[in-house]
């Protein structure tokens, strides 16, 4: 087994105890970088890296830091840990098991882009992890690694953790710094872009917890030896979280280039009781159904290869389906959770997700028929393009593919009703 | 200093502390949770109070109240309703609520691994349906949205006066054996 980057608690069990961290030498790239690094060089190195943002949209992390407005101060840096996207569990994993690599990425990069305040959004219903980080953030105060003049130099630099309360759309980042403001969690238009206009209307870069997690060993490392892992265009590892039908769930930090096969029938093992593979959701419920056939098993699991057979690899959150699920099932399962979700501030995503899941509804009941199948296809056709956010625009990925390639699971439960009445 | 400054005089100067001074409307959110605590349900008066403090209006905290989920607001009651607790007593907790959530998460993942008919066989155990409460006022059972766990489903968290706790794993023996132990230790 090769040795763990980001999951490193799996490796080194008391990482999680500050002693410990620091004896494996961690902080060290941090005082490095305050000590002896402009932070414009932190960045280049970070580009360098190829690191891509790990929350889902895969931009580069090295350029969005480039872009933070250095003519409007103060700056801010808020690490998105409001994970909530149905299938992904992987940053609560690292901020359990790992949580100061974590912090280290989120003080590096407040350094590297001019920031004296940095915030951690932890969706609510992880208050107690909040409460554990604000013990280790205080530990990190005592020991001088948080404060004023840190490491001698004119650095200062505070941490703070802010909880969301139960709403998936403030994992959208607008909507996150619109919550953190105390207002609604409803997202903003962009352009401006957060490292213009972000935080109380300041330069901001957001980024997810396993993005920032990446960040201490590529400037302890560098750039080049992360490139030793993954692919030219994805470099690094990824936590590729698996669930659903699949005998072993769980994170698995492979290189960015592993395929579906591999994750699902090697660290998964397999598909439990005898049943088939039939579907895979590769980026949790705001994914598209990959049809599981032999092309799409030997894909790679990277940023480039995932759009050939149609999906994008997103948060990595591999959600497994088998041969005993019906597809209109599933995106009656998915529709309700957006549905839910809808913020309600676009008119697109708050009425079309209320007409699909009235008719995903009908359809899994079996009080459909074909018309309502293409009338389904409709709503979420004229959806497409014309929401605020990704929130609207994901929630019919799986409606859409879901018809398009597995179309007879919806006839077959319409035909039923004609057949019945 | 109002109600919820006198109750929790250091928490709320902790809170402030964390935004910019120019800033205090963000302490809102960390403000409800913590009028919440002690009763699991935010009431008017702690509205106003909130208001006060991060000098926004009334109605602007109860609507943030009202976006988020995890906000619980007492019910308003028609003037002159005398409310009364399952066991037919004056009660000063919230009557729709039991001591403790039981909130099961039955999105895409956990269903895939069984989530909802573990649901339906711990509401059939309960004799309540997801969203009501048992007699006794001790169990409330929820149905929620994804909670991070989908490789340990089926999972439920409980929410109580205690905090938050996750249960994974479960099957649906281990789930009455827990509501079981709940009654007693209630």
């Amino acid at each position: 087994m090769s040795e763990m980057l980001l999951l490193r608690h799996r490796d080194i069990p008391e990482i999680a105890n500050l002693d410990t961290y620091r004896q494996i030498g961690g902080f060290e790239a941090f005082q490095q970088a305050v000590t002896r690094m402009k932070p414009d060089e932190i960045t280049e190195v970070v580009k360098a890296s190829g690191l891509r943002g790990r929350g889902g949209a895969g931009f580069p992390t090295g350029m969005k830091w480039s872009f933070i407005d250095k003519k409007i101060y103060p700056h801010y840096v808020v690490a998105n840990a409001d994970e909530s996207e149905p299938g992904t569990f992987k940053d609560r994993e690292i901020m359990e098991g790992n949580p100061f690599q974590f912090l280290e990425g989120v003080a590096i990069t407040a350094y590297a882009v001019g920031a004296q305040s940095a915030y951690i959004y932890l969706r609510g219903e992880f208050w107690q992890l909040a409460r554990k980080l604000d013990q280790r953030i205080a530990e990190m105060h005592a020991t001088r690694l948080l404060g004023d003049k840190l490491f001698g130099s004119p650095y200062s630099l505070r941490i703070h953790t802010h909880l969301g309360a139960g709403a998936y759309i403030c994992g959208e980042e607008t909507a996150m710094l619109e919550s953190m403001e105390g207002k609604l969690g409803q997202p903003r238009l962009r352009p401006p872009f957060p490292p213009s206009y972000g935080l109380y209307g300041k330069p901001t870069i957001v980024n997810n917890v396993e993005t920032l997690t990446n960040v201490p060993l590529i400037i302890a490392r560098g750039a080049a030896w992360y490139r030793t892992f993954g692919t030219e265009k994805s470099p690094g590892v990824k936590i590729f979280s698996l669930s659903g039908c699949v005998n072993r769930p769980g994170n698995y930090e492979l290189p960015l280039g592993t395929t579906f096969r591999e994750l699902i029938f090697e660290h998964g093992a397999g598909i439990p009781e005898g049943r088939q593979i039939k579907a895979i959701m590769p980026a949790g419920a705001s994914s598209s159904l990959i049809v599981a056939n032999e092309q799409a098993l030997d894909t790679s699991m990277d940023y480039e290869s995932v759009p050939r057979v149609g999906a994008q690899l997103g948060s990595a959150s591999v959600i497994v389906i088998d041969n005993s699920i019906g597809i209109d099932w599933l995106v009656n399962k998915t529709v309700h959770f957006f549905k839910h979700e809808s913020c309600g501030k676009c008119t697109p995503c708050r009425e079309g997700t209320y007409w699909m899941a009235h008719l995903t509804h009908r359809i899994t009941t079996g009080k459909a028929t074909v018309e309502d199948v293409d009338l389904l296809y409709e709503v979420a056709s004229q959806m497409k393009g014309k929401c605020l956010c990704a929130l609207g625009e994901f929630s019919i990925e799986a409606v859409l593919s879901g018809i398009e390639r597995f179309r007879e699971d919806f006839e077959a439960r319409a035909k039923q009703v004609e057949y019945s009445e | 200093m109002n109600n919820l400054q006198q109750k929790y005089t250091g928490e709320v100067e902790a809170i402030l502390a964390k935004y910019p001074s120019d800033q205090k409307r963000s302490a809102v959110m960390p403000l409800l949770f913590l009028a919440q605590r002690q009763r699991g349900v935010v009431d008017r008066q702690s509205m106003n109070d909130i208001a006060e403090i991060v000098e926004i209006s009334t109605t602007d905290v109860a609507s943030i109240a009202g976006f988020y989920t995890l906000y619980y607001e007492e019910p308003d009651l028609p003037a002159g309703a005398v409310r009364f607790s399952a066991q037919g007593k004056e009660s000063e907790g919230h009557p729709a609520v039991g001591k403790y959530r039981i909130q099961v998460c039955t999105d895409l993942p956990c269903a895939l691994r069984g989530a909802d008919t573990f649901l339906e066989k711990l509401s059939a155990y309960l004799g309540i349906r997801p969203g009501e409460t048992t007699a006794d006022g001790l169990i409330t059972l929820e149905e929620v949205k994804c909670l991070a766990a989908c490789d340990k489903a089926p999972m439920f968290q409980v929410q109580s006066g205690d905090g938050l706790k996750y249960y994974e794993n479960q099957t649906i023996e281990s789930a009455m054996k827990l509501v079981d132990a709940l009654g007693i230790g209630g």
